[in-house]
């Protein structure tokens, strides 16, 4: 009998620990892929976040090395510096990025630095049980939001996307959404053109995934991925946000 | 023969790195010790190797974590305020078992403090600074010969030991200007296996981590690793001793407190006081040895720093309580003169210390 689907040779064959209905694994999946059908792997060097995903150095059978909160994309500078000819990618979590991280994320997208980041935004830290994260939407729920967020205290969420496509420097952010099939599918390729673009030496790609907590939410799988149609997507809008392949053939 | 060349003590570090192999530095502009990253910034696209001012030190100390573990020599630099912010990463590189070299050119605290030498960092590079059951290598040079060779070794040794390393320089030693010989040009002589080069499929997929969620594997690490910091050691603990043969009173003092001391100790034995030094080279780990079998023989010690008295603590666990130690010292950015250390040491002859 002809195999038809297998698991990507990038993922190693330990057990994803995620939550069941997390979509974590969905992007995984979509990374290795990518790493796959490039035939990167041996070149790979993978940094993990602090977050859900922290302990992803045990899934990706590439090189990895774990990060302290927030500055993967500063550890994978030091990395791509060191050696240009591998392929450098981070994979953060939206506290972990759009929070602590700020800093690391916004001077390495203005360096161009040549480096992969999948950022994951599901709009909660997942990891301590479902705090309040920079991307929770106005009104949402969480511990540390118990009456929902309130813009006039708390502020506002934080568009990753928007925000570094303000930058001069960085060659393509594009956001994509992993909660139905036609996403999914959109979202490999993007993630595979944002390990493409490193590659070919473009320079900075970040590929910010809209994804779903249904635990931290307090909702089941189904019901948080229409969460997502009904409440993330019109607040982070899908799209390509800069992409220097598209503006240099205008 | 090496020629001589008169360089700022600053300089001397960045270009000893440089001649230690280490083509990758990340730094953070702060006074006093800009110098080294000035000195980066124009060396390193000459020979091929990576200057990057990063945009905040915390930044760089995770650049320098990065390539630590890609396997190659690596640099940061900073001064007091700035080692602050890296301790976090400090401690990933501790407990990721990575060599690194951190140069410290301390300045007075705490807070903003000032910009004038100090040596008020002892507590924080010898006790760990960073979270965690860990230990730092811990050079302290006292003149700009020592800042180029003890760079130099600080390397080797953090590769030796899969450990960082630190070079707690005071101010003035990155600021003056003496003659040096520089180290002849070496690379890294050890191999690493464990280093991110990439599995070119090849071999199993390396891990840099210091995540362990299971306290049985955290603590059998962390006792691994305290049994290679007993090696450090027995190995590496590094010290001169200056008119100690028939010293009656024993200055301990390290950086720019130490060549104060000499000539202190210079005026005492004129003055029929026999007093001697003991510097400590390592500050961790710590020249405990010396000081205790000095303690058999001398009347007292006193411990001279630019600090509130950070490393008279050590010297009292060196010397086990046997003499009485009293701290001569100033803080905030002044340097103890050679009339105060005079005054000290008579204090305790004359049996007057506090």
């Amino acid at each position: 009998m002809a195999v038809v689907f297998e698991k990507p040779k990038s993922l190693t064959s330990k057990e994803f620990h995620y939550c069941p209905g997390c979509p974590h694994g969905i992007i995984h999946r979509l990374v290795a892929e990518a790493i796959d059908n490039l035939g990167i792997e041996g070149k790979a060097i993978g940094v993990a976040p602090v977050g859900c995903a922290v302990m992803a150095y045990d899934y990706f059978t590439c090189d990895m090395i774990e990060a302290a909160h927030g500055r993967a994309p500063a550890v994978a500078t030091g990395i791509k510096r060191s050696l240009p000819e591998n392929i450098v990618f981070t994979y953060q979590g939206d506290g972990d990025l759009a929070s602590i991280g700020m800093a690391e994320t916004v001077h390495a997208a203005t360096r161009n630095e040549n480096i992969t980041i999948i950022f994951v935004n599901n709009a909660i830290y997942g990891m301590t049980g479902g705090q309040m994260a920079p991307t929770s939407l106005p009104g949402q729920v969480t511990q540390t939001s118990p009456y929902g967020r309130d813009v006039k205290t708390a502020g506002y969420p934080i568009k990753v996307a928007e925000l570094l496509s303000s930058l001069d420097a960085p060659y393509y952010i594009e956001r994509v959404a992993v909660n139905n099939v036609k996403n999914v599918k959109h979202a490999g390729k993007a993630i595979e053109k944002a390990f493409r673009n490193q590659m070919e030496g473009k320079g900075f790609s970040l590929i910010e995934v809209i994804s779903a907590c249904p635990t931290n939410w307090g909702l089941t799988p189904q019901k948080a991925l229409q969460w997502v149609d009904e409440k993330m997507i019109p607040y982070y809008p899908l799209g390509v946000y800069r992409d220097k392949d598209k503006e240099a053939s205008v | 023969m090496a020629e001589k060349v008169l360089m700022k003590g600053n300089e001397a570090i960045a270009e000893s790195a440089i001649r230690s192999g280490c083509l990758h530095y990340f730094g953070y502009p702060i006074t006093p010790q800009t110098e080294v990253a000035a000195y980066m910034a124009k060396r390193m696209p000459k020979i091929g190797g990576v200057f990057l001012q990063a945009e905040s030190e915390i930044s760089a100390i995770n650049m320098v974590y990065g390539v630590a573990a890609t396997g190659k020599r690596v640099m940061t630099s900073s001064s007091s305020p700035g080692i602050s912010l890296k301790q976090e990463g400090i401690s990933y590189i501790a407990g990721s078992d990575l060599p690194a070299v951190i140069v410290n050119v301390q300045r007075g605290g705490p807070g903003l403090g000032g910009i004038q030498p100090s040596q008020s960092d002892y507590f924080q590079a010898t006790k760990g600074g960073g979270h965690g059951d860990y230990h730092l290598i811990v050079l302290t040079p006292s003149s700009v010969q020592e800042m180029a060779d003890l760079t130099s070794l600080a390397f080797d040794l953090a590769d030796k030991y899969r450990m960082p390393a630190m070079l707690l320089a005071d101010g003035t030693m990155g600021q003056m200007m003496e003659p040096v010989v520089l180290p002849e040009p070496k690379n890294c002589t050890v191999d690493k296996p464990w280093a991110l080069t990439g599995t070119e499929c090849k071999r199993e997929h390396n891990i840099v981590n210091s995540l362990y969620l299971s306290p049985e594997v955290l603590e059998r690490t962390n006792i691994e690793r305290f049994e290679r910091y007993k090696e450090v050691e027995k190995n590496e603990t590094r010290w001169e001793e200056y008119m100690m043969e028939d010293a009656e009173y024993c200055i301990v003092a390290f950086g720019i407190a130490a060549r104060v001391a000499k000539n202190a100790i210079k005026v005492l034995r004129e003055k029929g006081i026999k007093t001697g030094l003991i510097r400590p080279i390592t500050v961790w780990p710590f020249p405990t040895e010396p000081i205790r079998k000095a303690a058999d023989k001398v009347k007292g010690f006193i411990s001279v720093e630019l600090s509130m008295g950070q490393m008279i603590e050590d010297v009292k666990l060196a010397e086990e309580c046997k003499k009485p130690v009293s701290l001569c010292s100033r803080s905030g950015g002044m340097i103890p003169d050679v009339e105060k250390i005079v005054k000290s040491v008579e204090e305790m002859a004359n049996g007057e210390a506090k």
